[in-house]
């Protein structure tokens, strides 16, 4: 026979009991993506080259087709903005979606000064807020680098949207959980390049592995000019930019 | 996806001034989280001035100390709902208790909230009940007698060493209940002012000003409560207990005001990255809850009432009149506050290059009538917990008037 004193000890035992057993259980069943894939061999980043994009938005299509993102314009894991900075200083930024196009603005060439285009996505942090913030730990830092989200544990709280600097993340609608870039991590796994990379005309974004000295990227990172975005957040993103010009944010 | 959010959404976009990203399109968080900081806040400044009464033994605010518990808990049983119906997956709420990332300001909730609900509060009711509830539980009629005695545990000792003891219980509760209410509504702060992506939010003063704001409405919504509910009871306002707490009032908005001016001239003058766009946020899309109903009517003119009753000898009556119109508008101002914290920071761009707008929902799960609804929920139960919980009309409660 069990006395009230004995019941209620072990009753303040078996709820933190509880939550280290499913922790350890999730952990039992977290395996290997693809068989033979290593991620601790990996470390992955992305080179956004600023000089070759030509803003076809032809990514954000294939990334909208590949991993099911909702086709409103209120929703993108990657976009294309195209910033227009005129004579007297003044700063046009548009995101240009297909949906979206309104053309019908004033700008004459002879006002512009320069004008480029920045395709934006995830910048995968090595020092993630959204991470830090998710009550459940549904986002989550993987080995290889890439910051994901398990849609089966996120409760939707949406304190990550908030959290991330660079306004990658959205609230599915169809899942009302928080989505946004996984480098493709299902093709990448393979060896396959995320679907933004593979259909882009110009190679303006750079795919590769960290870690290993004759990829693509590493050689990008040498041979340009590079910077990241909001440095002074200290976020340290894995997508880094060619040629970025100071007006980005 | 679903036309209705598509047709929201195109409505936003053409709302839009100057350049968000566009996941920035759909605002967050809503009218309920807007609730949720308000609720805590209640519960926090409503228990803090329960226990100056205990820590500090004034006698003069004896008569609304149950009062203040009752709201406390009346309004922390309502509090984790705004933030409930909020989620994508209510139902999958319980994770934050069984494995919460405790890097996370939020995972805290869970436990903050439990700890204050069970060790403090609920304790604390419970000592201070307990003779009476031995007493009603032997005088009260069926089914309430048994309640009674099921609420107190079947606990029957009412002598003086027992009555001492639940005492002695009480100020040690009260020990530890202020820093936890103090850690309750800092810590919703934390939430806000630990979020270095939004300048609105970025603050180490959040937490300071959402407990200081917290005290102010919840000592107003004591001093709303006593002044209507007492005098429904029979029990006639206590003037002296009313200038006294009102004076607390007075210096608790004085301080709220001066860390307020604090952040605000900070940011002035170090007039960062973010100060243009902030500036076009307050003085456009925030202008009226910020200037006009937090600051002017939530303090300012509830401060020169406060003053012009200190100094002017008015009669009671008018002195009545007024505190009850400040206490009205300070509310009012102070759920101006987490709208404009809340709703504030999600206005502007993390790009710092454009607006958007809010448009509340009216019927929908995160809109207006639930929040309404939320708000007046609390105002139920203590109806019931007065009713079942007499604040007044006590013996104890005299004697310690007396």
């Amino acid at each position: 026979m069990i006395d009230r004193r004995k019941f209620l000890k072990r009753a303040v035992f078996f709820i933190p009991a509880v939550g280290l057993f499913r922790r350890l259980a999730g952990d039992a069943q977290a395996k290997a993506p693809v068989a033979g894939y290593d991620p601790s061999n990996h470390l992955y980043g992305m080179g956004i080259d600023i000089d070759k994009c030509i803003g076809c938005g032809r990514c954000v299509e294939a990334c909208k087709t590949e991993n099911n993102v909702p086709k409103e314009p209120f929703f993108f894991r990657t976009w294309v903005e195209r910033y227009t900075i005129k004579k007297d200083d003044s700063v046009e930024v548009e995101n240009i979606d297909v949906r979206l196009r309104k053309r019908g603005d004033t700008t004459t060439e002879a006002d512009v000064l320069r004008s480029f285009f920045v395709p934006k996505l995830c910048n995968q942090c090595q020092n993630p807020p959204c991470v830090q913030v998710c009550p459940v730990g549904a986002t989550f830092s993987t080995e290889d680098g890439v910051v994901l989200v398990d849609s089966n544990r996120c409760i939707g709280c949406r304190y990550c949207i908030q959290a991330c600097p660079y306004g990658a993340r959205f609230l599915n609608p169809e899942t009302k959980t928080a989505d946004k870039c996984t480098f493709c991590y299902h093709r990448i796994v393979k060896g396959l390049l995320p679907a933004c990379v593979e259909v882009c005309p110009t190679q303006a974004r750079v795919f590769g592995d960290l870690k290993s000295m004759a990829s693509r990227l590493v050689r990008f990172k040498r041979m340009k000019r590079i910077t990241v975005l909001k440095a002074h957040l200290n976020t340290e993103p894995k997508v880094v930019y060619g040629n970025l010009d100071g007006e980005v944010r | 996806m679903n036309p209705e959010l598509a047709q929201r959404l195109t409505e936003h976009l053409s709302e839009v001034t100057g350049f968000i990203y566009p996941n920035e399109v759909e605002i967050q968080w809503g009218i309920l989280v807007v609730v949720y900081p308000y609720i805590t806040g209640l519960v926090a400044g409503a228990f803090i001035l329960a226990s100056l009464v205990q820590l500090f033994n004034v006698k003069e605010v004896q008569p609304t100390y149950r009062l203040a518990l009752l709201t406390a808990l009346a309004f922390l049983l309502i509090a984790p709902l705004p933030l409930l119906l909020h989620l994508g997956h209510p139902l999958r709420s319980y994770e934050i208790f069984l494995t919460p990332q405790l890097k996370s300001a939020m995972a805290m909730f869970g436990f903050v909230y439990l700890w204050y609900l069970m060790a403090v509060l609920l304790l604390e009711l419970w000592f201070e009940y307990r003779k009476d509830l031995v007493l009603w539980s032997k005088n009260a009629g069926f089914p309430l007698n048994s309640i009674y005695r099921v609420l107190s545990f079947f606990s029957t000792d009412v002598s003086e060493r027992a009555v001492a003891f639940d005492h002695k219980a009480i100020r040690v509760i009260t020990l530890i209940g202020v820093p936890s209410a103090f850690l309750l509504h800092g810590y919703v702060g934390f939430i806000f002012g630990s979020v270095k992506a939004n300048p609105w939010w970025g603050s180490v003063l959040m937490p300071l000003v959402f407990l200081m704001s917290a005290i102010v409405s919840g000592i107003a919504l004591v001093i709303f409560l006593y002044m209507v509910v007492a005098p429904l009871k029979g029990e006639g306002v206590d003037m002296r207990c009313l200038d006294k707490i009102t004076s607390y009032l007075f210096y608790a908005v004085i301080v709220d005001f001066t860390l307020e001016v604090l952040d605000f001239i900070h940011r002035l003058y170090q007039s960062e990255e973010s100060i243009k766009i902030l500036s076009r946020l307050v003085m456009d899309k925030l202008f009226v809850s910020l200037w006009v109903i937090q600051v002017l009517l939530g303090m300012l003119v509830p401060l020169a009432v406060m003053v012009a009753v200190k100094s002017l000898k008015l009669t009671e009556e008018l002195r009545r009149l007024f505190y009850f119109a400040s206490v009205i508008l300070i509310q009012l101002g102070i759920f101006a506050t987490r709208w404009n914290v809340v709703i504030g920071g999600q206005l502007f761009s993390k790009s710092f290059r454009g607006l958007t707008t809010y448009k509340m929902e009216v019927v929908g799960i995160e809109g207006l009538f639930v929040a309404i609804a939320l708000l007046i929920a609390p105002f139920i139960i203590l109806t019931v917990f007065l009713k079942i919980f007499p604040a007044w009309e006590t013996e104890s409660a005299h004697e310690a008037i007396s």
